[in-house]
Formats: C-alpha cells, structure tokens, sequence
C-alpha cells in the first residue's frame, strides 16, 4: 500500500519532524513518572498512616497501671496445712492478705461501702499472683514484701483518662469513693504505669486487665509448625512432578488449571471442608491446632506450589543440559542442580504462603479455634486459637482496656510476621550467596 | 515444504551422500537416521560413521540439522518432548536407541560440550568432581582429587585454577569457562566427545587455546564438533561432513572436502557463497 506519489522528506525537515516527537515523548515520559511517583508517595503515606495508627493505639496497650501494696506472708493465713503445695495452697486466705494490705494502705476504711469499693480496686486475678509469688519464694514466708498487682480494668481506664471525673457518677463505671482512693494511692506513689506482664504471660481472660496472648502465641506457633510441616514438601514434590516430570496431556493440563483455581477459592471454604472431613468424618477433637494447620496447609499449597513451579522454570536449561551430558540421570539432575537452584524462589513462596496463613481466621473459626480456652497448648492436640482469632475475640468484647489490648495484640501480630519474612530473607540471601 | 526448499539457486541436495560415509573402524555408526519435531523434519535419513580416534566436524547453514544430529548420538534429544528419532545409531556394535540400554551409561560414554560454556553453580573441584562422584568412578577422596587434577591438566587449565579449586567455575573467564566444560566432560573418560560450536561464544585467544586442547585430546578420545568456522573445521578435523536442510551433502577426509568438494553445495558453502 505504498503512496506512489510520497516524496522523501529532505533532511532538514526530517530534523524537524524528529525533534517535534522527541518533545512529545520527553512529556510523555514526564508525566509517566510523575504518574509512578505520585502514586508510590500515596501507598507510602496510607502505610505511615497505617503503622501510626496502630502503633499509637497499640503502644499504650503493651503497659498496663499496677499498685505496690506490702503484703504480709503470714505462713498460717497462706499455708493453713504448711506443706507447701499447689494444693495446701489452694486452702490458703490469700485474698484476705491481699484485702488486709489494700485497706492498710488506703488507712483503714470502715463500712462495708467503702471496703466494697476499695476492693473494687485491684484485679481480681491478684490472689493467683500472690500464690505464685509465695511457690516462687518460699523463704520470704513470715515476712513484709512488696508485690505489684494489676489495677482493675475500669481502674486502669480512669487512670489513663479515658473515664473523666465531671461524668456524673451515676453514668461511670467507677464511683468518687474509689477515685478518692486512687487519688491516694497515687499521692502515696503506689500506682505505677509498666510493660504488661499478663499482656504477654497471661492466657485468655474475661477480665480485660488479666487477658494475654501466650496461649494464642503458642496456639499460632503450632499452628504454623503444622502446616509447613505438611504443605512444603508436598508443595515442593507436587512442583517438581508436574514441572519436570509429568506428562503433557489434558489430565496434567486439568490439574494444572484447578491448582490455579485452588489459589482463588475463598478461604472459609477450606474452614468448612476441614470441618466436614476432619472433624465432622474423621472425629478429630475441635479446636485442635493439628486440624487448623492441615486446612491452613490445604489453603497454602496452591501459592507454594505455584511460586514452586516459577522457581523451577526459572533454572536456566543449560544446567540441566550439563547435568545429563555428563550422565546424571534425571532424578539427580533434578536433585543435585534444579532443587538447589530453585529453593530460594521456593522460599519465598512459603513463606508468603505462611504469612497468608498466619493472619488467617475465617477457616479456623470453622474448625471451632474460636473457643474460649485459658490453657496454653502444650502439644498440637491439645485446644488452643491462634492470634488473628484472639483478637477477633477481644475486638469483640465490650470492657474499655479490650481496645488497647487488641491493638497491642496486633502490634505482636505484625511483629511475628515481619520476623518470620526477615528470616525468610535472610534464609534467601544465604542460598542465593552460591553465586 | 522440504520440496520447495530443497533447491539453493537451482543446485538440488543429493537422495544420497556423496563421499565415503564408511570407515574402517568406526566408534560409532549410524544408519538411516530421521528425527522429526512433531511434524516436522530435522534430519532426512542419513548414515554417517564415526571413525575411532578422529575428529569429526559437521558443517553446515544454520537449520541444517547438523546440531540435532550431534544431539542424537547421546540422546541430549531424549529431553525433548516432540522429538522423535528412528534409525539405528550403533556404539561398538551396540544400538544406542535400544529400550535395554540405559541412556546415563551411554552418557558417561558419549560427553557432551555445549555452544555456550555452562558450568554448575558450585567450585570448580566440584564441577569436575560431579561426573565421577555419581559414577563411582572414585573408590577414594584420594582417587577422586587425582581425576580432578588430570583431567584439568589434559584441559591446560590446572597451571591457571590449581590455586582456586574451592572459587566458582563460573567466576571465570569465558574460555576458561569453557575449557572447564571440557575437563568435566573427560573427567569420567567418555570414549566420545561431542562438541557443540564450542568455541562461537570465545575470542580468538581462547578459541585457539580451545582448538589446541581439541589437537590434544584426539590421540585418546573420539570427537565430533559441530562448527561454523570453515577455518576451524579445516585445521582441526580428519573427516568433515556437510549438511544440508536436513540432509547429509556430502562427507570426506577434510582435505578432500575443502579442496575439491563432490557437490555444488559445498563447493558454494566452503567459498563463502551463502550460509
């Protein structure tokens, strides 16, 4: 279709003609760069916006207010039977010693007003802490001791001024009799603001202040150690045989094409068929993290094994050529020069794999881990939840100091995860070192 | 589709090769040998020995088959999928492309170096090492570091790496890259070589040190060098044969070939006609 009548343009005008596109393709260039910086700068400010958000609200979460009450341990009123067991213990009026410091220190109210709200003071969690600080140091038996214990939950919100003093006091949860008394303690320098010990030894609780995340820690630990247990080798043996030795037939292409699909299915799909098949049809015990981490490991194998078989392809052929010519067998070609080629890709697929699974709940409120379970899971048959569950919970609930917690809960969250992808970098920059 | 193309400005290739495809004492012999990709055609039936103890190079235009045919005398063509091969292509007598043989034995016979130098990710004692650790070839670590040292020395390579066997092959140099492939190669002593242009990614320094190695090596090993370089095929091979389309023109002792060609189609290759 040539112009039979085009004449070359002469050079000038060529010039001319270039330099006029070389302008409109320096602008458009500009203003794609601009387009890519401007929206770099936004996902960069929803993240700052994201991390202070979570960090302002989560930070006071990781403290809680104590007060410092000298508790007399008089072995007869603790240790009624002195054998010094968690059983004689369990006879002991530890709440009592707890009560007489608390009104010592308040000067001795009277009536049974005041006493109710003085008691209303502390956690009610103080007289298991007592117990443990006397099976921890018997010898301070029949002496003075010092010992921090948790305010209560509406009294640690007062303190931290979220309840203000001109509420009227029939609209507040704490009345001016203990606000006086914490006015007191405060004047005496009793009440001290620290890092929570519950927020991270403690397990489940109802009372906001005694509630912890050590047993959803574990619980997610275990959890996890499941489902890498279970889907990197088969992820990683179901890459290999389908990227090297499979056969290429519709079969192969089905299944190919239905591990794709895998990936996209909704994740509380994998909850109720766990729940069908391995509770409902196995008789598995609810709530178990072996059940969570088989689903969390079915919901991960289409990521591993995708990002497996890219890793895979991504091994340049010449070395699989070097290996058979000089008479390794395919197998030891695949093993000896494919694997280690592929596995940092292969790690990083994992590892996606597992942080998607980490911050998974829908699935595992299937399978019943959102029950209310105080114990910290010592083995993976035992009940437990995870944390993304915990804090569902806890978000869930209505006392005041649950919102710092859930915000410190996810604080830890994020913590565990960003360790978890910095090992996996690291773990990558070591194999990736064999040049 | 072969027919339309089987004519280069009117000459036709031969139904049969010109010159002697026999020699007396052949290493290997191959007999009416076809490969098809899927539907297509890559070698059209051609026999060719392999005389025991020479350098053999195969010449050619790019999609001449010359390559696939290289590849199919240690089965490199068994990796790909679509690739079929029938004939008969024999080592001492025995059929390579017979179920009972077993293709990682015929490999450890038959080496292989390719066009662009691919040592493995790992030092360059391990590289060597690789072959005669699957094979056994070592009954000890002594054995094992005395293959690794010979079969750098017969590559030339041990005076220039002896010093850094635990460094990278691959931080080296391009023709000491290749020259490494080489050694890997004889390190589980192959009866046959096969060199796939194995200087077309090296200057002309290391490809002159590549050839002199290939001088070298043909007392002990049989080698068969897919080439380019009409120069290359000249100084060092016994026998040169030349491809065609798929097809083998013609094939004879290298002088005879690059002096007095049987075939038009050589005459015009080797004088730079097209190609």
């Amino acid at each position: 279709m040539t112009d039979r009548t085009y004449q070359r343009l002469d050079p000038q005008q060529a010039a001319e003609r270039v330099k006029a596109s070389i302008n409109l393709r320096k602008r458009k260039e500009t203003r794609f760069l601009w387009l890519g910086k401007t929206a770099v700068a936004i996902a960069l400010g929803f993240l700052v916006l994201l991390f202070a958000g979570i960090l302002s609200k989560g930070i006071p979460g990781l403290f809680q207010y104590y007060v410092t009450l000298d508790v007399r341990l008089d072995a007869r009123q603790l240790d009624p039977s002195g054998q010094m067991t968690v059983e004689s213990l369990a006879g002991g009026d530890f709440d009592g010693a707890i009560l007489t410091s608390l009104y010592e220190a308040l000067g001795n109210p009277e009536g049974r007003k005041e006493k109710r709200e003085a008691r209303r003071l502390i956690s009610s969690g103080s007289s298991q802490r007592l117990m443990n600080y006397v099976l921890d140091n018997p010898e301070q038996l029949e002496s003075m001791v010092s010992i921090q214990f948790a305010v209560d939950d509406d009294v640690d919100t007062f303190l931290r001024g979220l309840i203000s003093r001109e509420t009227p006091e029939a609209d507040r949860r704490i009345s001016d009799q203990l606000i006086g008394y914490i006015d007191a303690l405060e004047a005496e320098g009793r009440i001290s603001y620290e890092i929570s010990d519950y927020l991270f030894f403690g397990s489940a609780s109802r009372d906001a202040e005694m509630a912890g995340i050590r047993g959803a820690l574990v619980g997610s630990i275990l959890t996890l150690l499941v489902c890498i247990v279970i889907a990197f080798p088969l992820g990683v043996a179901t890459a290999v045989y389908l990227e090297e030795m499979a056969p290429k037939n519709r079969l192969t292409e089905i299944i190919e094409i239905n591990i794709n699909n895998l990936a996209a299915v909704p994740s509380v799909v994998f909850g109720i068929m766990g729940l069908a098949i391995f509770i409902v049809a196995f008789g598995m015990p609810r709530s178990i993290p072996l059940v969570g981490g088989i689903v969390l490991a079915l919901m991960t194998l289409p990521t591993i094994i995708i990002s497996s078989r890219a890793a895979i392809r991504a091994v340049p052929p010449s070395i699989r050529d070097a290996a058979l010519g000089v008479g390794a067998s395919k197998m030891q070609t695949i093993m000896h020069h494919v694997l280690p080629l592929a596995m940092p890709g292969m790690l990083t697929g994992t590892i996606i794999g597992m942080a998607q699974a980490l911050g998974e709940t829908a699935p595992l409120l299937m399978i019943g881990m959102v029950a209310f379970i105080v114990d910290v899971p010592g083995g993976v048959t035992d009940p437990g939840t995870v944390l993304p569950v915990q804090i569902f919970m806890w978000a869930d609930f209505a006392e005041r100091m649950f919102v710092q917690k859930t915000s410190a809960a996810i604080i830890v969250l994020l913590a565990f995860l960003i360790s978890m992808n910095a090992a996996a970098i690291l773990l990558r920059k070591k194999l990736e070192r064999r040049w | 589709m072969v027919q339309n193309t089987n004519q280069v400005e009117g000459r036709a290739v031969p139904e049969k090769t010109l010159g002697e495809i026999q020699v007396d004492n052949p290493r290997m012999s191959a007999r009416n040998v076809n490969v098809f990709y899927g539907e297509k055609q890559a070698i059209d039936n051609i026999s060719l020995d392999i005389g025991m103890s020479q350098v053999i190079s195969f010449i050619g235009p790019s999609g001449c088959g010359k390559s696939t045919f290289l590849r199919c005398l240690n089965r490199m063509n068994d990796t790909i999928d679509i690739c079929k091969v029938d004939g008969e292509i024999k080592i001492d007598h025995q059929n390579i492309y017979d179920p009972a043989i077993d293709v990682v034995s015929l490999r450890a016979r038959v080496g292989m170096v390719f066009q662009k130098p691919n040592p493995f990710p790992k030092s360059i004692f391990d590289n060597i090492a690789y072959g005669p650790r699957i094979h056994g070839l070592a009954a000890s670590k002594v054995e094992l570091d005395q293959i690794v040292e010979s079969s750098l020395q017969r590559a030339g390579l041990w005076e220039e790496v002896k010093d850094r066997l635990d460094q990278p092959g691959t931080g080296l140099s391009g023709g000491q890259q290749q020259r490494l492939c080489i050694a890997r190669a004889i390190a589980v002593s192959p009866e046959v070589i096969l060199m796939d242009e194995p200087c077309s990614a090296l200057d002309p320094i290391a490809t002159a040190k590549v050839e002199e190695l290939i001088h070298e090596l043909r007392e002990q090993y049989t080698i068969v060098i897919v080439t380019h370089s009409m120069q290359q095929a000249a100084r060092i091979s016994d026998r040169t044969a030349y491809f065609h389309l798929g097809k083998l023109v013609e094939v004879g002792d290298t002088k005879q070939v690059f002096t007095n060609p049987r075939h038009e189609l050589t005459q015009d290759y080797i004088t730079g006609r097209f190609g």
